[in-house]
C-alpha cells in the first residue's frame, strides 16, 4: 500500500480542481493517508470469481413515453446563475490567455 | 410546551379531521416552538413562516369543503435541506450553495405538497450529507436535544432534532450509510432507510447516488408509515425507481402494534457486536431481543461475515461517486463563484470556488474518491470495494433464506460531545459501522428508540432490517417493538428527555 504524500494531494487536488492552500496541504495529506490505510484492508479479499455490483438492486433500460413534457424556462434555468448575459449562462474565458 | 406539539402525527391528524384543531393553529403551535428552542437547538437552517401557514390556511379551506387530500392534509413536516424546493433556499449544508433558490420540487416535495403538508422549512445536516454529527454543516452544528454540548448524529441531524426537540411531527431524512437511522438512534426517535428505489431521487441532490435514500424521521413508527405511505412509490422522473405497487406501511404499523411476534424469525448478526461497542448499548439491545422472544420471536445468530469489509467499501465506493457528483459545482450555472485577482480563467474560477466553497470533510472525500478512481489504483480499491459489494448482497441473501428480518444496535454507541471526532476523520466513520450494509445491498432499515445507556443516561438505537421490497417487515417488527417498551417504560423514551429552555 503505497502510502499517499504532500506531493500527490496537491496532484489528486488539482485533478479535482481546488485549489488548495499549503496549510490545508499539510492538514490534509496525513488525514488521507490514515483513511487509506484503513480502507486498504480490503485489498485482495474478494477474487477473480466475485463479480463487482455497482447498483444494489440492478436495472436495464429505463424509457419513458416519448412525449414532451414541460421543462424549466430559461429565466428559471438562469435564476440561479452566477452571471448571465443575453439570456446565456455568462463564464470567464476559457482558454489560455496566450491562446 | 403546548401539549399539542408532543401529539404524535397520527394523532394529529385524528385531531384535526374531528375538527378539535386547524392545521393553522398546529402549524403555528410549531412555528412558535422552533422559535422558542432553535436558537439553542439549531436543527433549521431556513424556516418558512409565511409559506407554511398559507399552505395551512389552504389546508382547512379544503377541509371545510369536504376535500381533504388524505389522513396527513394538514400536519406540518420538517424537510432536509439536501432536497430541493421551489421558492425556498437549499444549501445541503454547504456555502457553495448559499442562498440557491432551487427552480424546482423535488419529487418527495412534490409529494408533500400534494398530500396536503405545510412545509416548516430545511434542516440542517453535514455539507452535501457527508458525516455523522452535523458538524460539518457549514452553517454550524444542531445540538442534540438530551445534552446541547452533544451531536445529534448525521448527517441528517437536524432532522432527528427537529422531531426530538417537538419543532416538528415529521421530517424527511436521507440515508446514505446511516444518515436517517444513526441521529434516531442518538435522539431517541425514530427514523427509516426504504428500500433502494422505493422512494424518489428526484431533486435529491446527490451524494453517491448508488447508496442515497429519502425517507421518514419521525418520533413514532406508525407516524413513519404513514409518511412513507405519502412519499414512496414509482417516478419516472428517476431512472433508479421501483415501478410497482407498495403494500400500505401504515397498515403493516398498525398490525405490529398489537406486539405479538409470534411466527416471526430474528436473526441477530454476530458481526455488530464486540470491540468498540459502548456495553450499556449492547445491554439495552439483548434486553429488547429478549423482549422479543417474549413476544413470541424466534431468535437466532446469523453471521454475515463480509460485514467487516462493509466500511471499507462503503468509504472506497461513496468518495468515488462523490468525487464525480460533486464536480457540478463549477461555479459557471449555478451557485458561488470566486473569481481570483487579474484575468483567471474558467479553471482558475472554478479551483478557487471550490476551494473557498467545500469545507474539509467534502475536500477530503472529493481528493479520496479522485484517487480511488485514478488509473493505477482502480482496480485495487474502486473495482475491489464493488466485488465486496457483492460479497455483502450474498451474505444478506443467504441470512434471509434462514430469517424474516435481521437486527443489531443502530449505532456503536451514544452521542458523543461536539468537537470529540470532529478531526479524526476514521474515528467518525466508525458511527456508520451497523447501517452501511443496507445501503450497499439496497435493503430497508428502521431504527426505533431502545432505551438509554446506563453509563450516561442517553438513548440507544434498535435497528431492524428486511429483505429489499419487504420494507413492510420493518414497521411490523419495528412497531411491535416499540409497543413493548412503552409497555416497559410506561410511555414513549422521549418523556424522559430533559425540558428545554424556551426564550
Amino acid at each position: 500500500m503505497p502510502e499517499i504524500t504532500r506531493d500527490e494531494v496537491a496532484h489528486l487536488a488539482t485533478l479535482a480542481r481546488i485549489d488548495l492552500s499549503d496549510a490545508e496541504l499539510d492538514h490534509l495529506a496525513p488525514q488521507l493517508s490514515v483513511i487509506l490505510d484503513s480502507v486498504a484492508s480490503i485489498t485482495g479479499v474478494a477474487g477473480d470469481d466475485v463479480p463487482p455490483t455497482s447498483h444494489a438492486l440492478p436495472l436495464t433500460n429505463v424509457f419513458r413515453e416519448d412525449v414532451v413534457v414541460p421543462g424549466l424556462t430559461a429565466e428559471e434555468a438562469l435564476a440561479g446563475a452566477p452571471e448571465v448575459e443575453e439570456q446565456r449562462f455568462s463564464v470567464p474565458r476559457i482558454l489560455g490567455e496566450e491562446a | 410546551m403546548t401539549e399539542i406539539v408532543r401529539s404524535t402525527a397520527a394523532t394529529l391528524a385524528e385531531r384535526i379531521a374531528a375538527g378539535e384543531v386547524t392545521s393553522v393553529q398546529l402549524t403555528e403551535a410549531h412555528l412558535d416552538r422552533i422559535d422558542a428552542v432553535d436558537g439553542a437547538v439549531h436543527a433549521f437552517l431556513h424556516v418558512d413562516r409565511d409559506g407554511a401557514l398559507a399552505d395551512a390556511a389552504e389546508s382547512d379551506a379544503r377541509r371545510a369543503r369536504g376535500q381533504a387530500r388524505g389522513p396527513l392534509d394538514g400536519v406540518p413536516v420538517a424537510v432536509k435541506d439536501v432536497l430541493t424546493t421551489r421558492g425556498l433556499p437549499t444549501t445541503c449544508g454547504s456555502k457553495i450553495l448559499e442562498g440557491w433558490v432551487p427552480p424546482y420540487d423535488a419529487t418527495v416535495v412534490t409529494r408533500l405538497r400534494e398530500a396536503g403538508l405545510p412545509i416548516l422549512g430545511k434542516t440542517n445536516m453535514d455539507e452535501f450529507a457527508m458525516g455523522s454529527s452535523t458538524e460539518h454543516s457549514a452553517y454550524g452544528p444542531t445540538r442534540n436535544p438530551w445534552d446541547l454540548d452533544r451531536i445529534p448524529g448525521g448527517s441528517g441531524g437536524g432532522s432527528a432534532a427537529a422531531v426530538a426537540a417537538f419543532e416538528a411531527p415529521l421530517a424527511i431524512g436521507t440515508d446514505t450509510g446511516g444518515s436517517i437511522r444513526q441521529p434516531g438512534a442518538v435522539t431517541g426517535t425514530v427514523g427509516v432507510k426504504p428500500t433502494y428505489g422505493g422512494v424518489s431521487r428526484y431533486g435529491l441532490v446527490a451524494l453517491a447516488n448508488s447508496l442515497d435514500q429519502a425517507g421518514p424521521v419521525t418520533r413514532t413508527v406508525l407516524d413513519a408509515a404513514m409518511l412513507h405511505d405519502v412519499i414512496g412509490g414509482h417516478d419516472p422522473r428517476d431512472s433508479t425507481s421501483i415501478a410497482q405497487e407498495w403494500p400500505s406501511f401504515t397498515e403493516a404499523a398498525r398490525a405490529g402494534a398489537t406486539g405479538d411476534m409470534t411466527g416471526v424469525k430474528v436473526g441477530v448478526i454476530t458481526e455488530l457486536a464486540g470491540e468498540g461497542w459502548q456495553p450499556g448499548v449492547m445491554a439495552r439491545f439483548q434486553e429488547s431481543v429478549d423482549l422479543l422472544v417474549k413476544a413470541g420471536a424466534e431468535v437466532v445468530e446469523v453471521s454475515c461475515p463480509s460485514f467487516v469489509h462493509a466500511l471499507a467499501a462503503y468509504y472506497l465506493i461513496l468518495p468515488a461517486e462523490a468525487s464525480s457528483n460533486l464536480a457540478k459545482f463549477d461555479a459557471m450555472r449555478f451557485g458561488l463563484r470566486v473569481t481570483p485577482e487579474g484575468s483567471p480563467s474558467a479553471e482558475d474560477v472554478m479551483r478557487a470556488t471550490r476551494d473557498a466553497g467545500f469545507g474539509d470533510e467534502v475536500k477530503r472525500r472529493i481528493i479520496l474518491g479522485t484517487y480511488a478512481l485514478s488509473s493505477g489504483y482502480y482496480d485495487a480499491y474502486y473495482g475491489q470495494a464493488q466485488k465486496i459489494r457483492t460479497l455483502i448482497s450474498r451474505d444478506f441473501d443467504a441470512a434471509f433464506a434462514r430469517v424474516d428480518v435481521l437486527v443489531s444496535p443502530t449505532a456503536p454507541t451514544t452521542a458523543f460531545k461536539l468537537g470529540e471526532k470532529l478531526d479524526d476523520p476514521m474515528a467518525m466513520y466508525l458511527n456508520d459501522l451497523a447501517t452501511i450494509p443496507a445501503n450497499l445491498a439496497g435493503v430497508p432499515g428502521i431504527s426505533v428508540p431502545n432505551g438509554l445507556a446506563d453509563e450516561d443516561g442517553l438513548p440507544s438505537g434498535f435497528q431492524v432490517l428486511a429483505p429489499a421490497l419487504a420494507d413492510d417487515r420493518v414497521y411490523r417488527v419495528g412497531a411491535a417493538l416499540e409497543a413493548i417498551h412503552a409497555e416497559q417504560w410506561g410511555g414513549p423514551l422521549l418523556d424522559k428527555a430533559p425540558e428545554l429552555e424556551t426564550e
